[in-house]
């Protein structure tokens, strides 16, 4: 039974990856792109968390941890580079 | 009976968060400007990936070892974040004044801009 | 004991969070991770401005139970809206204004109300007095107002005073 929900759910995180995808490409704001790349990211968590489940290893359990902390570090940094780069000092 | 109990359990969680993360980016793919798109990423993708974080604390706690848990430090750490996201993003795009044409009026009517 | 602890909950949220990541509970690492939730407070002191103080524990328990439960709804409202048909969904922005002072509290706000039904906060504004909110199908302004300050915001002033 695992296997089988394991497999649909796999399904689910890589059609959701699509579109997230599809939304980097069409944008059409810079702020949408960000968006987009942090809901990657997310979704890449769950599936190397779902790896970890159809293989029986705990060890992908720190990629995950250091994806999730790069993700929202990565769009903090980008949010913060255009908002100081419409304010001009 | 119980390990087929604890299976049904995981994947009712897996299937759950599946669902949630597939729907939180059909939202972001499918709504009409980039604040409702917001939306969809914080609240359904990050359950979602808290679903699928609980299956596997479940599976490995289950599976003969020892209490596995700290699949529940990402899922805390998610929810911590994704509302710092989802703001930081909305400050930008009202920053950068991201088309989103059914709210331009009443925006500035709030005075949402400094 | 206030200087040498200098935030108790901060202490012990790293003594778990220490323990959580090494995913055991050997003495050694309980021991290591008590040593170091005492010595972060203690050297990072400094980066933490103002105190948010802590009024009524209890009431943050039942706190974290509505704002669990409201996340779940939260989930359920949003996937039916995003789902459903597009062109009908009444997107706006919402002020709300604040009576919470602390930084600290204004933050827990702003988080709560982005986890939980159709809403995610944009903006908290320059003199912290009102909040922009996002709405993703506004029913009525007027009574979303009245049930986030009744729900988040009532039991947040309770449970940080100051």
């Amino acid at each position: 039974m695992l296997s089988v929900t394991v497999l649909i759910a796999f399904f689910c995180i890589a059609t959701a990856l699509a579109f997230n995808f599809w939304r980097l490409f069409a944008g059409p704001s810079l702020p949408d792109r960000i968006l987009a790349l942090d809901t990657m990211a997310i979704n890449t968590i769950a599936l190397l968390v779902l790896l970890g489940i159809h293989q029986n290893l705990t060890e992908f359990f720190e990629a995950a941890l250091l994806i999730a902390m790069m993700g929202f570090i990565g769009t903090v940094a980008l949010c913060k580079y255009l908002l100081r780069g419409d304010i001009i000092e | 009976m119980p390990e087929i109990l604890i299976e049904a359990v995981i994947s009712f969680f897996l299937l759950l968060g599946g669902a949630f993360a597939l729907i939180g980016s059909i939202g972001l793919a499918r709504l009409p400007d980039l604040f409702t798109r917001l939306h969809g990423p914080t609240k359904a993708t990050t359950l979602g990936v808290g679903g699928i974080l609980v299956a596997s604390a479940l599976h490995f706690s289950t599976g003969g070892r020892t209490l596995s848990l700290h699949e529940l430090l990402v899922t805390l750490f998610l929810f911590a974040t994704a509302p710092v996201s989802a703001y930081l993003i909305a400050r930008a795009a009202l920053h950068l004044r991201a088309p989103s044409d059914p709210d331009k009026q009443r925006l500035d009517r709030t005075g949402a801009e400094e | 004991m206030n200087r040498l602890v200098p935030q108790p909950m901060f202490s012990l949220f790293l003594w778990l969070v220490w323990l959580l990541l090494v995913n055991a509970l050997d003495p050694g690492h309980v021991v290591l991770g008590a040593f170091l939730a005492l010595a972060l407070p203690l050297f990072t002191a400094r980066f933490w401005p103002d105190q948010p103080c802590m009024g009524r524990p209890l009431i943050l328990l039942a706190y974290l139970g509505v704002f669990l439960w409201d996340i779940v709804v939260a989930n359920l409202t949003v996937a039916r809206l995003i789902l459903g048909p597009v062109g009908r969904l009444r997107p706006a922005f919402v002020t709300i204004p604040l009576d919470l002072k602390n930084d600290f509290a204004i933050t827990v706000l702003a988080h709560s109300i982005s986890l939980t039904p159709g809403t995610v906060s944009a903006m908290v504004s320059e003199d912290r007095l009102s909040l922009l909110v996002h709405v993703l199908d506004l029913d009525d302004e007027a009574l979303l107002v009245q049930r986030i300050k009744k729900r988040y915001e009532a039991p947040l002033k309770e449970i940080f005073p100051c």
